[in-house]
């Protein structure tokens, strides 16, 4: 017998507690979908629309990779158009280098679609990230929030709240080191991954090591490594055999 | 040493300015000097300026102790130009200034009245004006006034000739020709003067009798338009403020409408008691006129301020200003409450620019260049769009061939090459070592030799690397080796995804 059935004060107060929230992450908004069947299926579709998601970079040196999953899934949530709102900090940009418009459209990204804002420390970071996802205007907002030691339950809390209040989908950068209990939907960790070489040993596409670490929606944990192709802005299956018909000689780029 | 200023007591006991020190100590031993600060002065001079500026918006600084304010326009709202005078001379000696006021309608003319009016106040008419307690302001009347000018006023004409300022020799000169007053040197013929003293000396005597008109350079620009308004007694809390900024912000509104335009640089200027003025500048990224938008805007400057409004004993006057304008057709609302969505997002980029600061929240912009950090940069949000160049779209298939992050400046980095001006097999960059697996290169960038005169700059060889953990990194190599260097540099410029 459900507990529920037989102390009907707590059923009760659970329907309050459920009128009261908001359906934060429960994909009633719709879901981005990672173009990835494989991974789609796991996740039931897709990441929710009007949530928030945090990235974790594996570590420090990871940044840049887990920095260029959230920005491939905000260009995907943005597919149908839209702005993107990208916060970053001074320290970030000290730290990794500033964003660069030529390298996002390299990765599929509209640069034109993208505003950056600069915010000088975390509180800056976070108050802007409060009216960010208050605003019904962007389509997705990547929020770098650097050592996020101010984002604990309460902020994150408020965060999926205004999210989901108001349809934009955000993804919270954050360093592993502080990770505390949040509200956010979903929290992935990100790593780099060697990439499948391109004939005479070049790099080859954008190959990251993710993991599924915590869902609200009790998906259990995973780990998955996938390539990204900015032709249709969708995740794949890194392939060791794509290019080995391919005629082997030396790439060369002069300009 | 010599004597810069003195003070009425001073001034009483017979020392003058310009006597040297040695001599004003032997006429009173007992004298107090100190040492002269034009800087202080002039800082002091700067702020009298700027809280002159809730009489009109137009104030010029006289240096080095004078301030010349426009009214043309303004004296209606004081009841006149006695009323503003009165409310100046007020205003300023609550200050503890001794003050020379003196109207005009010219500029000059104003200027040689409050400079010379005096002395000649002092010398013909025995009436000491030091302090505006006891002395007129000295006043000219305009000149097409048929019924002369008021008892009490100085004429123009009677001001000595140093007035026009031309240096002692030229003065000594006039004075020597019998020329004591300009009114003596206007009655003669232009020509002789002009050929004798100079073009300027003309030029200044009609400027000063106002038949010519300069006007002052304000040291403000001056606003497209505003609204100000003035409170009976001093207040000091917030929420007055508030209020009275949301009238005053629809009433600009209203100004604006009737022009077809909307503001995008809005200055309130919150005018203390005490002098001190306080100035508040907002810019929006697209025209408009929305009072509670403009409110809210200032609200959230307000909020950033690192120094917090300190209304002191209250503020008594408030004025807001626009800038710039923009042409802004007149929208129609709709029924539904909710913005549309590109208004939402100027909004938010808007208080996100007022917050962060207007340099803050930028877009992306592609230069015409192949020089990497000329080829994208990041511009102002509210900066014009210029579609003149466009960034690469990449080709199908391929991996990305820029990094998402662009170091700046790009920073060295130890690397070891088999040979020097090949490939690099391992490089350090912060105290970590990165070996390489794959690489892609030389992209050959050159410098832009034909933007420099000497035609020189290093050729960078860029690769595209990836180190053993499958980080991404583009490396470059600084000039060619053995033909623009012997021993090149490596740099970090960017970090793939």
């Amino acid at each position: 017998m459900n507990i529920a059935e037989s102390y009907p004060a707590l059923a009760q107060l659970k329907g309050q507690i459920a009128a009261l929230a908001p359906a934060a992450g429960t994909g009633q908004l719709g879901r981005v979908s990672f173009g990835l069947p494989a991974l789609d299926a796991r996740l039931d579709g897709g990441l929710a629309r009007g949530a928030v998601h945090e990235v974790l970079p594996e570590s420090a040196a990871d940044t840049p990779s887990a920095c260029a999953f959230a920005l491939m899934m905000a260009a995907r949530t943005a597919e149908a158009g839209g702005r993107i709102l990208w916060i970053t900090s001074e320290a970030r940009i000290r730290r990794e280098g500033v964003p660069y418009g030529p390298g996002l459209a390299e990765l599929g990204v509209a640069p034109d679609q993208v505003l950056i804002a600069t915010v000088p420390d975390e509180l800056a970071a976070l108050k802007a990230a409060g009216d960010t996802l208050r605003c019904p205007g962007l389509a997705a907002a990547l929020i770098d929030m650097g050592p996020a030691r101010r984002l604990d339950l309460t902020a994150s809390r408020r965060l999926a709240l205004a999210s989901a209040q108001s349809g934009v989908t955000a993804f919270v950068l954050r360093d592993r080191s502080s990770v505390i209990a949040s509200a956010a939907a979903s929290r992935w960790q990100v790593a780099a991954a060697p990439s499948v070489p391109l004939p005479g040993q070049a790099p080859g596409p954008v190959t990251l090591a993710l993991a599924l670490v915590r869902h609200r929606g009790g998906v259990p944990p995973f780990n998955i490594v996938v390539e990204w192709t900015h032709d249709d802005r969708s995740f794949r299956e890194p392939t060791l055999l794509r290019r080995i018909s391919a005629p082997v000689e030396r790439r060369q780029m002069v300009a | 040493m010599r004597v810069v200023a003195v003070d009425e007591v001073a001034d009483l006991l017979g020392l003058t300015v310009d006597m040297t020190l040695a001599d004003a100590r032997a006429r009173v031993p007992e004298v107090d000097s100190v040492p002269h600060d034009a800087a202080a002065d002039a800082r002091l001079l700067d702020a009298i300026a700027e809280g002159c500026d809730r009489f009109t918006p137009s104030v010029a600084v006289d240096p080095p102790n004078g301030l010349l304010l426009d009214i043309t326009g303004c004296a209606h709202l004081w009841g006149g130009e006695a009323g503003l005078v009165s409310a100046l001379a007020a205003h300023l000696i609550k200050a503890g200034l001794t003050l020379r006021l003196a109207l005009g309608d010219t500029p000059d003319q104003a200027r040689a009245l409050a400079r010379y009016g005096g002395d000649l106040l002092r010398a013909g008419r025995k009436i000491p004006p030091r302090n505006i307690h006891d002395a007129r302001p000295a006043y000219a009347p305009p000149v097409d006034a048929t019924e002369g000018a008021a008892p009490g006023l100085l004429d123009v004409t009677e001001l000595p000739v140093h007035a026009l300022g031309l240096g002692a020799a030229k003065t000594t000169a006039l004075r020597r020709a019998g020329l004591v007053t300009l009114g003596d040197l206007a009655a003669r013929p232009r020509a002789p003067i002009a050929a004798r003293f100079g073009q300027a000396a003309v030029t200044r005597l009609a400027r000063i009798l106002g038949e010519e008109d300069a006007r002052i350079t304000p040291r403000r620009a001056l606003p497209a338009c505003g609204a100000s308004c003035r409170f009976a007694d001093p207040v000091a809390r917030t929420d007055f403020i508030a209020d009275a900024l949301r009238d005053l912000a629809a009433q600009a509104a209203q100004q604006l409408a009737e022009r077809h335009e909307g503001g995008r640089d809005f200055g309130l200027s919150l005018f203390r008691a005490d002098g001190a003025v306080h100035r508040l500048r907002i810019e929006t990224g697209q025209p408009s006129r929305d009072p509670a938008r403009i409110c809210r805007l200032f609200a959230e400057r307000i909020e950033t301020l690192a120094d917090p409004l300190d209304p002191g004993f209250g503020y008594d006057m408030m004025r807001l200003d626009i800038f710039r304008t923009e042409p802004l057709a007149a929208a129609q609302a709709g029924f539904e409450e909710d913005q549309a969505p590109a208004d939402a997002l100027a909004l938010l980029t808007d208080r996100l620019s007022v917050r962060l600061g207007a340099g803050r929240v930028r877009r992306f912009a592609a230069g015409d260049s192949h020089i990497p950090e000329c080829a994208g940069f990041t511009v102002p949000v509210s900066s014009p769009v210029l579609p003149l160049t466009v960034h690469r779209t990449p080709e199908p298939g391929e991996p990305p061939l820029r990094p998402l992050h662009l170091l700046e400046p790009p920073q060295i980095v130890d690397v070891i090459a088999e040979v020097p001006d090949g490939p690099p097999r391992r490089f350090r960059w912060r105290r970590q070592t990165h070996d390489i697996t794959a690489f892609e290169g030389p992209e050959r960038i050159s410098a832009e030799w034909w933007k420099r005169r000497d035609g020189a700059g290093l050729t960078r060889d860029y690769y595209r690397v990836e180190d053993s953990q499958g980080r991404r990194f583009w490396l470059f190599r600084h000039g060619l080796y053995g033909t623009e260097k012997t021993r090149p540099d490596w740099y970090l410029h960017g970090l793939f995804g």
